[in-house]
């Protein structure tokens, strides 16, 4: 951001005469407004219509294409249509509580993206504590989620509630023991230095660092899946037996809420994958200067769209994996959580120091990285081949033109 | 950059996230129609007349889960700190953070074999 408005005031001489704090302040405000407006809604309101899409094509049917070209406008008719319902409490409801947690959920889940950065000097605030933040900030969902499944008075809002709280911080654990390794690499919280740690190239992004940040990588995707509610650890909002969980008696706007903080949550968690990951917004240097030198340096347009292009994809992926999973039972949840995710996430901190050690000593373990991006890059092939391999079993018509 | 300045952002940015929702609630609280009724009110059990109390007694398993978040979660807060400066920290740092490391792992096989993760 400093180096953003540096170009702003550099260009437009009269805010040369209001004090600087003023004129960040105000491009912070601008900034952040924009992105709340334009992108986090956008991308909530357009990931709703792409996910519905996807899950049609997934399962064989077409999904919504009614309402302007390709079902494209649909969210924004869901969205209107949200707000002309009533918006009621139940009976013997805890109305404070009731009426207070959608503010919660969508504040906790918003207030995140003051550090997800979206290119080199696009982020609305550098703090150097940047993933801690994310961590302490993002427990605020689990209050909301609670306050809204207790106070409902509804037994499947309790159930969907409870098994909500349960799930996130449980899982809360193995994802920040997973980042520890990438800290520890790094030297430092803030997301723009963790990004800077990386290179361009894929073998030279935290994922492939190490045998260790390899498995983090994993562990930290999968348990971010889980703090999301997502499939297939969606047993918070289990339709089949919990009707829609913790917002089931929650009506028109407040009920959008929470879905706008879930689909919001959707980028966090591909943004903070790639941020911790996969390499963040590097870009080649060349590329950077020579095809994109038309902006000033602070506008990383290069970069911006290759972090943006990596999370969408990421995105695409949780999508898929709802879609394609089935469900896991709240006790196989718990396993794997306790018996494996923490137990190997702490396994990775020991590992991770002791690489670094010896990385010190014998600096041929550097090419381990080209190893495990090839080993990496062997599990899309796998699903690629077995996907086709499915297609050829089955004999079924391949249509690839997405839209019908 | 002042260094509170740094954190502004964050105050404002939870100003606007909850300026939006009450703009947004408010309207839709405006725009759309109010028709109460007794039925209506009615917690949703499935469209039966709810059966007994919701506010009762709840799975001890939940409290349990909480008990060991705030145990293990504030312990991987203790290594946070340690982890941004462990190349400055040495052999000393190493040692120290094994041994926290070590007990947290020893409690960690006692809540297991306590059968605390166990989930009926």
């Amino acid at each position: 951001m400093e180096r953003l408005a540096d170009y702003i005031v550099y260009n437009l001489p009269f805010l040369q005469q209001i004090p600087r704090v003023i004129v960040d302040l105000i491009i912070m405000l601008f900034f952040a407004t924009c992105m709340l407006l334009f992108w986090v809604a956008l991308f909530a309101g357009i990931t709703s219509w792409v996910e519905r899409r996807v899950a049609g094509r997934i399962q064989s049917r077409i999904g919504p294409n009614r309402v302007g070209p390709q079902g494209f406008l649909q969210w924004i008719a869901d969205g209107l249509k949200c707000f002309l319902k009533e918006d009621f409490v139940p009976a013997a409801a805890d109305k404070k509580l009731f009426l207070l947690a959608p503010y919660i959920v969508f504040a906790g889940m918003f207030a995140v993206f003051v550090v997800v950065p979206f290119g080199d000097g696009l982020i609305i605030s550098n703090l150097n504590i940047g993933i801690f933040y994310v961590l302490a900030i993002s427990s605020l969902v689990v209050v909301g989620i609670l306050m809204s499944g207790w106070s409902s008075n509804n037994k499947w809002s309790l159930l969907g509630g409870m098994r909500s709280a349960a799930q996130i911080v449980s899982y809360e654990i193995p994802v920040s023991l997973a980042i520890l390794p990438v800290i520890l690499l790094t030297g430092s919280l803030g997301m723009q230095d963790i990004i800077r740690a990386q290179g361009p190239y894929p073998w030279q992004w935290f994922a492939f660092h190490n045998p260790f940040t390899f498995i983090a990588f994993f562990i930290f995707f999968i348990g971010a899946l889980a703090e999301g509610n997502r499939t297939p650890f969606d047993i918070p909002e289990a339709e089949s037996e919990l009707v829609a969980g913790y917002n089931t008696e929650y009506s028109g706007m407040r009920f959008v809420f929470f879905f706008f903080a879930e689909w919001a949550n959707l980028y966090i968690i591909a943004a903070l994958t790639v941020t911790l990951f996969l390499g963040g917004w590097n870009t080649p240097a060349h590329l950077y200067t020579n095809l994109f030198g038309l902006l000033h340096r602070s506008v990383d347009v290069a970069g911006t769209f290759v972090f943006i292009l990596k999370s969408l994809f990421l995105v695409f992926v949780i999508i898929w994996i709802r879609w394609t999973l089935p469900r896991l039972r709240v006790d196989q949840m718990m396993d794997v959580c306790w018996k494996y995710f923490v137990p190997f996430s702490f396994a990775n901190i020991v590992g991770t120091i002791i690489w670094m050690v010896l990385a010190d000593a014998a600096p041929v373990l550097g090419y381990v990285r080209y190893i495990l991006f090839v080993v990496g890059l062997m599990v899309p092939l796998a699903i690629a081949m077995k996907i086709t391999r499915n297609f050829r079993l089955a004999k079924s018509e391949i249509h690839l033109n997405p839209f019908i | 950059m002042l260094a509170a300045s740094k954190y502004a952002p964050v105050v404002l940015l939870f100003v606007i996230a909850l300026a939006i929702p009450v703009l947004m609630i408010g309207i839709a609280t405006i725009v759309g129609p109010r028709r109460l009724g007794v039925k209506k009110k009615v917690p949703f059990e499935c469209g039966t007349e709810p059966i007994g109390d919701t506010r009762k007694r709840f799975s001890v398993r939940f409290f349990l889960v909480a008990l060991l978040f705030i145990v293990f979660d504030v312990e991987a807060v203790f290594i946070f700190p340690w982890a941004v400066l462990f190349r400055q920290l040495g052999l000393f740092g190493f040692i120290e953070m094994a041994v926290f490391l070590f007990i947290l792992i020893l409690g960690l096989v006692y809540v297991w074999k306590k059968g605390a993760l166990e989930w009926e």
